[in-house]
């Protein structure tokens, strides 16, 4: 039942040369994960991976028998970073449950507001976080060689970035003292201003409800608005081609980095930004709807997309156990037998879902995380399914799907087009987000550039958006909610694309109260751990056979590579990574951290 | 600047650094011999007075047996414990602050700040393996081992009851070196809190156990003070400071930190606090006092839908009686918020939060009298100050054209 690549099984520790080390908690990410890992030192490659997870909180558990109004505010709270994109999903899960429609400028307000979520996340997560990894300071630390070949190579882009040098690049990255860092994280707020705009507050938005928003729909708000994404489209004019060039560099200058974080195609997508014209949130139509997506949902198989159909998506999805802290709920309670359709629906699909926490002590043998193991079912098979980071699954399955042309962003069939107007001082931009070739498929660095792609992809849709909204209130359109009623027995289900993947909320009510409640997000995806089957989540997977290029003795070793392949995914949610050196020695600990928190070094 | 600067001296000078036991060594100087007492929290302190310097310098990268050799200025570790019950948001929010923001508390870019090493996980540099280089959490061991001094604590989620179950961790922060598991966050706390000089606890979940204390939760969750004790104090003798908000309002967090910095180097009183150990600058308002809705409200003029401009009170907003200044302030840099944007206030802010404010979107059950009596009020001001509207909305009746002058002057030619 193993779904991955043969070639990237994990290597059993028979040789007795593999050297365990841990990084635990991960810094740069989102929470607290760790990851474990056996290395070989001599065959320079990662052997065995590990992630775990350790934190539990129990949504599921204390949301039942609450009012079903309040579950966006609830689970908001699930996510520090994208709060907002739970809501969302909460929204459509309960729209559909009430069976109401928001009015068409309600939904685009969302759709904006969920854009400025994207155009700020991915690139605070890309530039403050992320790009520290690519940074003069860590490459010196970890490649010398390759920092002096930097700073000899001319960027190919300069003219349109203003970096002479893929050196420069990487000094601008540097923490703090980076020209770029800090324009990033002051862009980062810019960002967040767009999103508190729509929304209210970010993380946790105010005024997100069921039928729509509750944000006064003036010609200000959207001039605001406006005015900030002007100044970000021409931002990402110079950041596009700024990170080919950094990203197409590390391909050069370490021949086989696309083996870094690579893992076999095995993409899913649930699809953003709803059309208002299209989607009445009935799960009867789903898959018509679902298909008018401005980011069209699919799942992609080695290449192949295998469905566009949010109902195939989402009856296929299984929770498994796996080697989770938590009891199976085999003989409980089916919530949901069979879904609007008449389709039947898996007991360990989400709706029929029960949480039942067993706090243990932590076993890689054996159980070691609470994060389950979600798994797309196909028909034969339980697929471990990564989101990539988000980006790169969208871009794939959009691109594939060939159904997006709004002039702004248009799919091709094997590619995204991506087309910014004139902005201050730069002219119209267009850039192409082409499917990586099979040699570099999906690794840590085609995650990266697609989320720089996304971020121009998401400018762009939103610059669509706005001028439906403003056509809806030039027209005299200015109601953004619609009122309901919440029923006494209904279920609902929603699926959005939080910023680092896939997210889906599934609802139960009963009495008028929720009777069942399970989100799931991208991490638990991505972070999953070997499930019933034996298959590792994609993280362990990713990072398993990961060769290394740092030039660090074990002593010294800080793994870089290893981490390049797990922020890729853009982990958000507490886990952990071990790892093991080689020549049949666990090191001993050693204390010596260099650096010292955000302060720059000199 | 020059004033700004000798207005911190002089503030230093009546002030009291919260260095422990003063392994520091920087010039000082002892000055009068008056202690502040603020909100009744503290016990009085010794009379020594000391203050820092204000050249403040963190471009070298500190070695981690920094701030203790007799020439060296004195470094203020910040340790951010993110692991508690939470979502992270506090850390994002602070990544959002811009007054002050992050970098400039790091980089010593405003006047009288000590130098600043914080240990981040959101940002921090470091991220090597237990075993190799650059290893993050060891930072935290050496705070365990005394080898910090001083630090300010940072918890960010609430603290779940460890005490539940016979076996495994809600959560935990790191591994605990005795037994390879994880190392609990709230051993952390027994650990790190007798050795911290404050403890600052960050967003709802943190100070008052928030959204995963909520009922039918099955971790026990709490309040960092729920856990430790409300009477806890530092060895400085200082209680948990609380800034609430799920998440924390970005500048109301940033602008604590300064403070607390201020004070741990001499440069700022005792951090006034309320009785549930909020920043009484901050949090002594209500939402509704600082609401420009509120005028709605005065005139009983109420929304009934949602996207409506009006007061949001029969709506489910709870914002005449929950603390918090985020209409004033805005979310970030000014823009957004909750009902002054069309949120209804859930009172995310406060220690009743969520349990008492649900469900979120029924009308208040205390606001119904209120509300009728300020419709009934509202209603007769609303139409009287509509007649004075229409006056003062048209302009005198002599600004018009022709060979008249109608303005009372009496013309000379």
């Amino acid at each position: 039942m193993t779904m991955t690549d043969p070639t990237r099984e994990a290597v059993p520790d028979q040789t007795g040369e593999l050297t365990e080390m841990s990084w635990d908690p991960i810094t740069r990410i989102v929470g607290s994960l760790g990851i474990y890992t056996k290395i070989d030192f001599k065959a320079k490659r990662v052997a065995q991976c590990y992630s775990t997870s350790s934190i539990f909180r129990g949504y599921s558990i204390f949301m039942k028998g609450k009012d079903p109004r309040d579950s966006h505010f609830i689970t908001s709270r699930i996510c520090g970073i994208c709060g907002d994109n739970h809501a969302t999903c909460s929204v459509y899960a309960q729209n559909m449950a009430y069976g109401v429609q928001p009015p068409a400028l309600g939904e685009w307000m969302i759709n904006l507001g969920e854009a400025a979520e994207y155009m700020f996340d991915h690139n605070i997560y890309q530039e403050n976080l992320v790009g520290v990894d690519y940074c003069e300071k860590m490459v010196a630390e970890t490649n010398p060689g390759v920092l002096d070949k930097a700073n000899n190579t001319e960027s190919p882009h300069a003219s349109e970035h203003g970096y002479r040098t893929i050196g420069d690049i990487m000094r601008s990255l540097n923490p703090l003292e980076g020209e770029f860092y800090r324009e990033a994280l002051q862009v980062s707020r810019t960002t967040r201003e767009m999103f508190c705009l729509m929304e209210g507050r970010h993380v946790h938005p105010s005024t997100l409800y069921p039928g729509g928003i509750g944000t006064v729909a003036s010609v200000q708000v959207f001039t605001d608005y406006l005015s900030r994404l002007m100044r970000y489209v021409e931002f990402m004019k110079r950041v596009v081609p700024m990170h080919d060039d950094l990203f197409d560099f590390f391909y050069d200058a370490l021949p086989g980095y696309e083996k870094v974080g690579q893992r076999r195609t095995l993409l899913g997508c649930w699809g953003s930004f709803q059309d208002p014209e299209h989607c009445d949130f009935r799960y009867e139509t789903m898959s018509d709807w679902g298909r008018k997506m401005f980011v069209t949902p699919g799942v992609v198989v080695d290449g192949k997309l295998v469905t566009t159909d949010l109902v195939d998506i989402n009856l296929g999805i299984r929770i498994l156990l796996g080697s989770s802290f938590y009891d199976d709920w085999v003989g409980q309670e089916t919530f949901v037998d069979r879904d609007p359709l008449g389709n039947p629906v898996d007991a360990r699909h989400p709706w029929n879902q029960h949480t039942l926490p067993r706090p243990q002590k932590r076993d890689f043998d054996n159980n070691y995380s609470w994060v389950m193991s979600p798994r797309w079912f196909d028909g034969k098979d339980h697929l471990a399914l990564d989101t990539g980071g988000g980006p790169i699954a969208r871009l794939w399955s959009t691109a594939l799907a060939n159904l997006v042309d709004i002039g702004y962003v248009k799919a091709t069939g094997n590619s995204v087009v991506i087309n910014l107007p004139k902005t201050a001082t730069k002219p119209e931009a267009s850039f192409e987000w082409k499917i990586p070739s099979p040699e570099r498929g999906s690794n840590a660095l085609e995650r990266n550039r697609a989320r720089t792609y996304f971020q121009a992809y998401a400018a762009a849709c939103a610059l669509h958006f706005i001028e439906q909204a403003l056509a809806e209130i030039r027209a005299g359109h200015t109601k953004t909610w619609e009122p309901f009623k919440v029923p006494d027995e209904a279920i609902g289900c929603g699926f959005t694309e939080a910023v680092r993947g896939v997210l889906s909320h599934h609802m139960v009510i009963r009495g008028g109260k929720i009777a069942n409640y399970h989100p799931y997000p991208p991490t638990p995806w991505n972070a999953s751990v070997r499930d019933t089957y034996g298959t590792p989540g994609p993280y362990e997977d990713a990072v398993q056979n990961t060769p290394i290029f740092e030039e660090n003795p074990p002593e010294r070793f800080k793994g870089i590579d290893i981490m390049r392949a797990v922020r890729s995914f853009d982990p958000c949610l507490p886990c952990g990574v071990h790892m093991y050196l080689g020549d049949g020695k666990t090191l001993r600990t050693m204390h010596s951290p260099t650096g010292n928190g955000i302060t720059p070094a000199s | 600047m020059a004033h700004l600067c000798r207005e911190l001296l002089l503030r230093a000078s009546r002030v009291q650094p919260l260095y422990g036991r003063q392994r520091l060594c920087f010039p000082t100087r002892t000055v009068g011999s008056r202690t502040p007492r603020l909100a009744g929290l503290l016990t009085e302190r010794p009379a020594q007075r000391r203050w820092t310097p204000l050249s403040v310098s963190t471009t070298e990268r500190i070695e981690p047996d920094a701030g203790g050799s007799a020439d060296e200025e004195p470094v203020v570790h910040i340790l951010w414990i993110n692991a508690g019950l939470s979502c992270d948001g506090d850390s994002i929010a602070l990544t959002a602050a811009t007054q002050p923001s992050i970098e400039e508390i790091v980089l010593g870019g405003l006047p009288g700040l000590p130098k600043v090493a914080v240990h981040w996980p959101l940002i921090d540099f470091e991220s090597g393996p237990h075993q190799g280089a650059d290893n993050f959490i060891e930072w935290f061991f050496k705070a365990d081992r005394g080898e910090l001094e001083p630090f300010v604590l940072v918890v960010e989620g609430s603290i779940p009851n460890e005490a539940l179950k016979e076996e495994g961790y809600w959560c935990g922060f790191g591994n605990n070196p005795a037994t390879g598991q994880p190392m609990t966050t709230s051993e952390w706390l027994d650990r790190l809190a007798p050795k911290a000089t404050a403890i600052l606890a960050a967003g709802t979940c943190a100070t008052y156990g928030g959204i995963h204390a909520m009922a039918g939760n099955p971790t026990g969750a709490m309040g960092v003070a729920d856990y430790l004790g409300w009477e806890w104090r530092s060895k400085a003798g200082l209680p948990i400071v609380n800034v609430p908000g799920c998440p924390v309002q970005p500048d109301n967090l940033s602008e604590t930190i300064l403070y607390l910095l201020y004070q741990v180097a001499g440069a700022a009183p005792t951090i006034p606090l309320d009785e549930m150990l909020r920043p009484t600058w901050l949090f002594g308002m209500t939402v509704h006092e600082g609401c420009d809705r509120a005028g709605y409200y005065e005139q009983g003029d109420f929304a009934v839908e949602y996207g409506s401009p009006k007061c949001l009170v029969k709506l489910g907003c709870w914002g005449p009686v929950v603390k918090c200044n985020v209409p004033k302030r805005g979310w970030i840099n000014g823009v957004g918020g909750c009902p002054n944007v069309g949120g209804i206030c859930i009172a995310c802010t406060m220690p009743g939060f969520p349990d008492k404010f649900m469900p979120f979107m029924d009308e208040p059950p205390g606001s119904t009298v209120s509300t009728a009596a300020s419709t009934a009020y509202g209603t007769l001001i609303r139409k009287l100050r509509g007649v004075t509207a229409r006056t003062v909305d048209k302009e005198p009746e002599w600004r018009t054209p022709g060979r008249e002058i109608k303005t009372g002057y009496r013309p000379t030619w």
